[in-house]
């Protein structure tokens, strides 16, 4: 445990400013619930803490049919979890933000400290990978905009350069019958972390029509979130069966080489990743034909603890 | 370098003067001499120092003191009414829901944030919330029927 200095921004201008200064051992902390455990176990050591919790207008969240969804970083776990427009719209999303830690971990953890943790297991990333989403980064050169599924470079690392920050994620609207879903497999069932978390999207051309998109993502099982093209590509333009996720969620399963660790051997994890891929396509193609799920039926479908 | 903080807890204005890494648990437990609050892993799994922070259920362990500056803190101590208990104390009391009650704190918190909160008592959104409590003696069934007794003396209704 080293000491550091703590310093703490009101605007986006000062917290440039700060970490253009201090950038070369400073961390951005927020709702800090990862931050003090790592710094008591010796695995984050920063000369300055920049506090941007108080920074003005970056805890918004808003939603619109045209846009789509705009999450300040700031906002909560939390508040994802009980937006309306999330749970209506984006439900795999909604349900990710309720599977993650505890409420009380969820009071505090923000969107953007989850994405920019860039755990391999961050709850809400493959639920946002499903969405498209898009990373607006500020810096001292302005503004610029990245899609999620380019924001991560390895575990714990991304594209931010020295002087950046997060400042909000946008989320494109969903097609008309689209159906999505996250599955979190987990040993507990709260406060703990994705042994392999899955996200599916199928949007469907007319109610019974072909898929006209799908996307699946996997957490947890490979060293950032990634996308299943492969998978996706077995399902698009194709009229969907139960044979066909299937094959798409062995495709899924067949390309990730996962690592063993506390929470699962490597090949337990690829068996969970044809599993859950399985789940959450059929979930995702049942809503995206009947409409979304009541939001506590979909969180507990997406809750699977082993215990 | 030790800075000086202010917040309000369970009504009163408490003034402290801690290093940056503090947490707002050691705070409360160290320097306020509030020791109602339990401290048990330390890293956000157990759910033993949940507080309310400006009216919501958070691990007081996570929070840094200083990002809890001019903020409003309730903890166990802050919810009897002098010998009155606040009645999801009085409920957990006439339904076992302890046994060595270290996690008591944190499960009453935890239960008090919920229930202010506008969630239906439903059993399943019960479970939910206090999923980020671990009891190692009780088990849970008798703090769900404490949970269940106090959404009936408090008026909130379930399904």
């Amino acid at each position: 445990m080293k000491r550091f200095e703590y310093l703490e921004a009101r605007t986006l201008r000062q917290a440039i400013s700060m970490l253009q200064r201090h950038g070369g051992n400073a961390r951005i902390v927020a709702g800090s619930t990862d931050f003090l455990v790592r710094w008591r176990a010796g695995l984050w050591n920063p000369d300055h803490v920049i506090n941007i919790q108080r920074v003005a207008g970056l805890g918004r969240i808003t939603y619109s049919a045209r846009n789509g969804l705009r999450i300040g970083a700031l906002v909560t776990i939390r508040t994802l979890e009980q937006h309306p427009a999330v749970r209506r719209r984006y439900p795999a999303l909604a349900a990710a933000a309720a599977s993650f830690a505890g409420v009380q971990v969820r009071n505090l953890a923000t969107v953007g400290g989850n994405i920019c943790n860039a755990s391999p297991s961050g709850d809400t990333i493959p639920a946002l990978l499903v969405f498209g989403a898009e990373c607006r980064i500020v810096g001292p050169d302005g503004e610029r905009w990245v899609a999620l599924d380019q924001f991560f470079t390895g575990p714990g690392q991304t594209v931010l350069h020295a002087g950046e920050l997060l400042a909000e994620v946008r989320v494109p609207p969903p097609a008309a019958n689209t159906g999505s879903h996250y599955i979190k497999h987990s040993p507990r069932g709260a406060m703990d972390i994705a042994t392999v978390g899955v996200a599916s999207l199928i949007s469907l051309d007319g109610r019974t029509g072909p898929c006209s998109e799908a996307r699946v993502a996997l957490g947890a099982v490979a060293p950032t979130p990634v996308r299943a093209y492969a998978a996706e590509d077995i399902l698009r333009v194709q009229a969907l069966s139960g044979r066909l996720i299937q094959v798409a969620a062995t495709a899924a399963q067949d390309g990730v080489s996962p690592i063993d660790d506390i929470r699962g051997s490597a090949a337990h994890r690829k068996e969970i990743v044809g599993v859950l891929t399985r789940r959450t396509l059929e979930q995702a193609l049942d809503s995206a034909a009947k409409g979304p799920m009541v939001f506590e039926e979909q969180r507990r479908l997406t809750i699977q603890a082993a215990f | 370098m030790k800075k000086s903080l202010q917040i309000t807890v369970n009504g009163e204005l408490n003034q402290a003067f801690v290093e940056p890494y503090y947490s707002l648990l050691d705070t409360l437990r160290d320097e306020m001499q509030m020791t109602g609050t339990k401290k048990g892993c330390d890293e956000g799994d157990c759910g033993a120092c949940t507080v309310l922070l400006n009216g919501k259920p958070v691990c007081s362990c996570l929070v840094l003191a200083h990002s809890a500056h001019d903020g409003e803190v309730i903890t166990i101590e802050g919810l009897a009414n002098g010998q009155e208990l606040h009645p999801v104390q009085q409920a957990f009391v006439e339904y076992g829901g302890l046994q060595c009650g270290y996690c008591t704190p944190g499960l009453i918190m935890a239960t008090v944030g919920f229930l202010e909160g506008d969630e239906e008592p439903t059993d399943e959104n019960i479970k939910h919330a206090l999923g980020g409590n671990l009891c190692r003696c009780t088990g849970y069934t008798k703090v769900i029927e404490a949970v269940k007794a106090a959404v009936a003396t408090t008026g909130r209704k379930t399904e």
